[in-house]
């Protein structure tokens, strides 16, 4: 086990590049998300229609089909995700604004993967609110964009703040994908890497690794189980 | 108990003799147990006894191991690999291959999964650690392979300056050995888990190198020499080495000698010529044996 100790400053690295793309894609997603969700369930027919298929395609795709996509598709396409480099982030997240575009690509990839899922998880949220408030808001003379902003999403959120918190973990775990797609030194690249490379036993550095994901997700599921205790939805 | 198991393995060494002697296919003569003897108790005498092997070696390697069509993998190694088990009596067709990944190749010698790897496995003191090399049996060297109009690229020292990018696989010894030559491992190197995805992000133009040992590099360059080449001289020295147990020393010993065997009659350089020398990569004279 001296391998956590002697390596300590590689696991480090790979837990803050790991850190760092999980807080980027979640931004992303989440916003992504709100927006697909709104699309679901607005009342104009085509707009529903974008939004079905968007969930549709990306809900059912493989994460790695859509990283594979993202990492040798776009490249293909010419394209080297240079809009995500925007100034001043990279003071933060060092790695958005390189030459090198695949630490984009994931980024792109773990977005567009999960925005579907958050989609979902905030319209459950929207059906948990009975039907009646949005209908009675309707007969209020009320806009669909004021409906949604001061009848159903303050009530829909307090339902989807445990899915949407399931999906983030699931995305954070599912980051330990991008290391096999060109990005070097996230936590899963740098198992392989001392493991290999280093010739170092496998079992520790695993446990290494599944540290660095544990403090990510666990204290993230604890957070969400009080939010869920305080913001208990009264039925 | 004790005598039911010695009873047992009576049995199943006369139906193994049977089995092979009612054979009479094998390929070649000198296969078949009892047709060598080795020491008592010797890891040689017991895969011979048993007339089976298990051989890790790559599938993804082309003229070292790659596995084709055939279903079985083909290339240098595998060659050197069957010399070895031509040596202990045991016929090809016994010989059970297992895919080693870099990753694993330690494990699977140390775990016993495997008795033997020969797969593009560089000898250094770190894996000296957990198991012991025979050999080695090719020198390979790192180079670096570039677009064919890439005139800015000389060498490893190339990479000083920040501004070109290079790929490489990722565990691998070369992509440690390039870490020492760029300036920012976050900003100049991408890893892959196989060279044909770094080969793919070349011609792509989103790194301007790929760098690994010569053979490989080579390899792909036969096939596509109108978009790549070598850039410059090899810069490291990667013996290839046989993995084998790490105590086992007559086993280690009795590869070492077959190896040497090989090296003066012939077959070696006819293993060669036959798999990775048709990329144009040069022999040279047989390395020695390192014995320590």
């Amino acid at each position: 086990m001296s391998v956590l100790i002697d390596k300590f400053d590689v696991f480090a690295g790979g837990f803050w590049l790991t850190l760092q793309i999980c807080v980027l894609a979640a931004v992303g997603a989440l916003i992504l998300g709100a927006v697909l969700a709104v699309l679901r369930i607005s009342p104009v027919p085509p707009l529903r229609a974008v939004g079905t298929g968007y969930v549709n395609v990306f809900r059912n795709m493989p994460l790695t089909v859509v990283m594979f996509f993202a990492a040798f598709g776009l490249p293909a396409l010419g394209s080297n995700a240079d809009f995500l480099r925007v100034p001043g982030l990279d003071a933060v997240f060092s790695r958005l604004d390189t030459d090198l575009p695949y630490f984009r690509f994931a980024l792109i990839a773990l977005v567009l993967y999960t925005a579907a899922f958050v989609c979902e998880a905030l319209r459950s949220g929207v059906n948990a609110v009975p039907a009646g408030q949005a209908e009675a808001a309707r007969s209020l003379g009320l806009t669909f964009g004021q409906n949604l902003r001061y009848v159903v999403l303050p009530q829909s959120w307090k339902a989807s703040v445990v899915p949407l918190g399931s999906v983030i973990i699931a995305m954070i775990k599912n980051s330990a994908l991008v290391g096999f797609f060109g990005i070097v030194g996230d936590l899963s690249q740098t198992a392989d890497q001392l493991t290999s490379a280093e010739g170092y036993a496998f079992v520790p550095v695993a446990i290494g690794i599944s540290i660095g994901y544990l403090i990510m997700t666990v204290p993230l599921g604890a957070l969400l189980d009080r939010i869920e205790k305080r913001q208990a939805v009264a039925r | 108990m004790r005598i039911t198991r010695v009873a047992a393995l009576a049995a199943a060494a006369t139906l193994a003799l049977g089995m092979t002697a009612c054979g009479g296919d094998d390929a070649d003569e000198g296969t078949g147990a009892g047709s060598k003897s080795f020491a008592a108790g010797s890891t040689m005498e017991r895969l011979n006894k048993a007339q089976a092997i298990k051989i890790g070696t790559k599938f993804d390697q082309p003229g070292f191991g790659q596995k084709g069509l055939s279903g079985k993998p083909e290339g240098f190694d595998v060659e050197v690999a069957k010399i070895i088990v031509k040596e202990l009596g045991i016929p090809e067709d016994k010989i059970e291959w297992v895919e080693a990944p870099s990753k694993v190749r330690e494990d699977v010698i140390v775990n016993g999964t495997v008795d033997l790897v020969a797969a593009t496995y560089t000898i250094n003191d770190k894996r000296k650690e957990r198991i012991a090399f025979a050999g080695p049996y090719y020198e390979a060297g790192q180079n670096i392979m570039v677009k064919k109009d890439e005139a800015a690229i000389t060498g490893p020292d190339s990479f000083k300056d920040g501004a070109k990018k290079v790929c490489s696989v990722t565990g691998s010894t070369p992509a440690e050995e390039i870490k020492k030559h760029v300036k920012d491992v976050a900003t100049q190197l991408v890893l892959f888990d196989t060279y044909d995805k770094c080969r793919d992000a070349l011609k792509g133009g989103q790194v301007d190198a790929v760098t690994t040992d010569n053979v490989i590099l080579l390899g792909y360059i036969a096939k596509d020499e109108a978009s790549f080449k070598l850039a410059g001289e090899n810069f490291t020295k990667e013996p290839y080495g046989l993995g084998v147990k790490k105590e086992d020393t007559d086993f280690r010993n009795f590869v070492n000698d077959t190896l040497e065997k090989a090296f003066a009659d012939g077959s070696w350089k006819k293993a060669w010529d036959d798999t990775a020398g048709k990329f144009g990569a040069e022999l040279g004279s047989a390395p020695t044996v390192n014995r320590y």
